[in-house]
């Protein structure tokens, strides 16, 4: 069976709204959120192979979380969904932070070996301390505000791994559950950053579909808690 | 052999520069056609003079010694150093005074992003002429010139600059909280505003909801009924201004093209009352922006109300031809 291909309309005004839709660790998440504004994300789930969904009314692209605020911020998506670390390490994206959604709660933390010293001694002896993470422009702006010196190294791949072989002495990454940590020896010595889903939006479309934005913006407002 | 050029900065090959001549011209046709008459300022001032016009903030701008260890820059945008050649050039001229430019200005950029360094802006000056008549003399330019380069489906936002200010000093709100308050506003960060909102000691739940409620209306003229419901000094006198500029539209005719925006808040410092931004349906990007600057020139020494608007040209150029496109789709 070959996917359904979907044109995605380049025009603007008039067409469907386009509604970046983050793959990875908030893609379920995001699908239940869907749900229940009574979109029918069926197809969605089983189908990992298309990229661009028309489902009521709505074009669904998908994408990786932190190509989000890249398509919101050109106007090829109207809307976006992704997750505030992703926000916050692109702060010079200008896109409209509109929504926080709720879900995907985690942090953004320092962590360092557990029972182990070293974060505390290299600062103190050397005046500066190593720290290895995905997130370097998070990282630079928060030893900037709490008056350190770090040299951030920038990793792909687990982060966990660059103080168990001394890369680093501690790293800055997101902690959902801490678990990860604990299992490579890890704990979180400082919280920088609470994170969550966010909906954010293009600023011309913001303004030119502020109807179709704003109903969208109401459906999808978490209930008070 | 390629020699590199700094990043942000770009070679303008011949068929761009003939479309751009072009889109050039079609705007101080119309700039002239209203009386707007054509000046060229310096690329390079004195800091310390465009320092005078620098709001809350102020652009990035490139600044140099000089041979004779005088601190210059290159100017940042065009409005400052014409407020500057008003103070200076016209100390005594009756007004009102209207002009109009074409010219490349400069800003800092991070290096990482596609950002320019150098863009080339077109726009206009009125000088000595208050709102609400000053406002929509000048977003009937606006609207003409769009019109003329082919931009019909255009939309201009018009909203007021000193709506937020009055509304946190009616609300107590001062110091740091208001700087912040005043920056979640001006990126539109709606969930970081009612974090900072939440953080106001003493904010009772009416201003709070009117700070959180405000910056979403935007729309026809019902939008003014509705901020008017929210109630409070500043909210009323922001909604009369308003209210007057868009009656004004309406007679003119240019009001269909505008959409009122109470959540509309520019970077730039030195705006007062109206502040406008101009967009197209068929680009993600703003094309420019404009609006009241009652106190600039005052800063140069000779105190009169004024507005004007700039257009990036090469975003003008893009939005051409990406309504081109979408006329082509269509047919």
């Amino acid at each position: 069976m070959t996917p359904p291909t979907v044109e995605a309309p380049r025009r603007r005004l008039g067409g469907p709204l386009k509604l970046a839709i983050p793959r990875g660790a908030l893609w379920e998440e995001t699908l239940d959120a869907l749900d229940r504004i009574g979109l029918d994300t069926a197809r969605m789930r089983g189908d990992s192979r298309s990229l661009v969904f028309e489902l009521d009314g709505l074009t669904l692209v998908t994408m990786r979380p932190s190509d989000v605020p890249t398509y919101v911020e050109a106007g090829a998506a109207d809307l976006g969904i992704t997750g505030k670390d992703v926000l916050l390490e692109q702060a010079d994206r200008v896109v409209y932070e509109i929504l926080d959604l709720g879900y995907g709660a985690c942090r953004m933390v320092l962590a360092g070996r557990r029972g182990d010293t070293s974060l505390g001694e290299t600062e103190r002896r050397l005046g500066e301390m190593r720290i290895a993470t995905k997130y370097p422009r998070v990282a630079e702006r928060y030893f900037e505000e709490t008056g350190r010196r770090a040299e951030v190294i920038e990793v792909k791949g687990s982060v966990e791994l660059a103080p168990i072989v001394g890369l680093a002495d501690g790293i800055v990454d997101l902690v959902a559950t801490g678990r990860t940590l604990e299992d490579n020896g890890l704990e979180i010595r400082e919280e920088i950053a609470a994170s969550t889903a966010r909906l954010v939006a293009n600023r011309v479309s913001h303004k030119l579909r502020a109807a179709e934005v704003d109903n969208l913006v109401e459906r999808l407002r978490p209930e008070p808690s | 052999m390629i020699h590199p050029i700094p990043p942000g900065t770009r070679d303008i090959l011949p068929d761009e520069m003939r479309e751009l001549r072009e889109l050039q011209a079609t705007l101080l046709d119309v700039f002239e056609r209203y009386g707007y008459g054509q000046v060229a300022t310096p690329t390079l001032e004195y800091d310390e003079v465009l320092q005078r016009g620098e709001g809350r903030g102020g652009i990035g701008a490139y600044r140099f010694f000089d041979e004779r260890g005088d601190l210059l820059a290159l100017r940042s945008d065009m409005t400052i150093p014409i407020a500057r050649l008003v103070a200076s050039r016209f100390a005594e001229a009756e007004p009102p005074l209207r002009f109009c430019y074409v010219g490349n200005a400069y800003r800092v950029i991070r290096p990482q992003r596609a950002q320019v360094r150098q863009f080339m802006h077109a726009g206009i000056e009125l000088v000595g002429s208050a709102a609400p008549e000053g406002t929509v003399e000048v977003l009937e330019v606006l609207s003409a010139s769009l019109d003329a380069v082919g931009l019909n489906r255009a939309v201009l936002g018009l909203g007021d600059a000193d709506l937020y200010r009055q509304l946190l000093a009616e609300l107590g709100v001062d110091g740091e909280a208001r700087g912040r308050i005043l920056d979640r506003l001006a990126e539109h960060n709606l969930v970081g505003l009612e974090g900072e909102v939440d953080e106001i000691d003493g904010l009772d739940a009416h201003g709070r909801e009117t700070l959180l409620r405000l910056p979403g209306l935007r729309g026809g003229a019902e939008v003014l009924d509705q901020a008017r419901e929210l109630g409070g000094a500043a909210v009323e006198r922001a909604a009369q201004r308003l209210q007057a500029t868009y009656d004004l539209l309406v007679e003119r005719g240019v009001a269909e093209r505008v959409q009122l925006d109470l959540g509309l808040l520019r970077d730039l410092g030195y705006y007062t009352g109206a502040i406008v931004e101009i967009y197209d349906p068929a680009l993600g990007h703003i094309l420019g922006g404009g609006g009241r600057y009652d106190d600039l020139i005052g800063g140069f020494g000779r105190p009169m109300p004024a507005a004007g608007f700039g257009l990036y040209l090469e975003r003008l150029h893009l939005a051409q031809m990406e309504e081109e496109r979408v006329a082509q789709e269509d047919r």
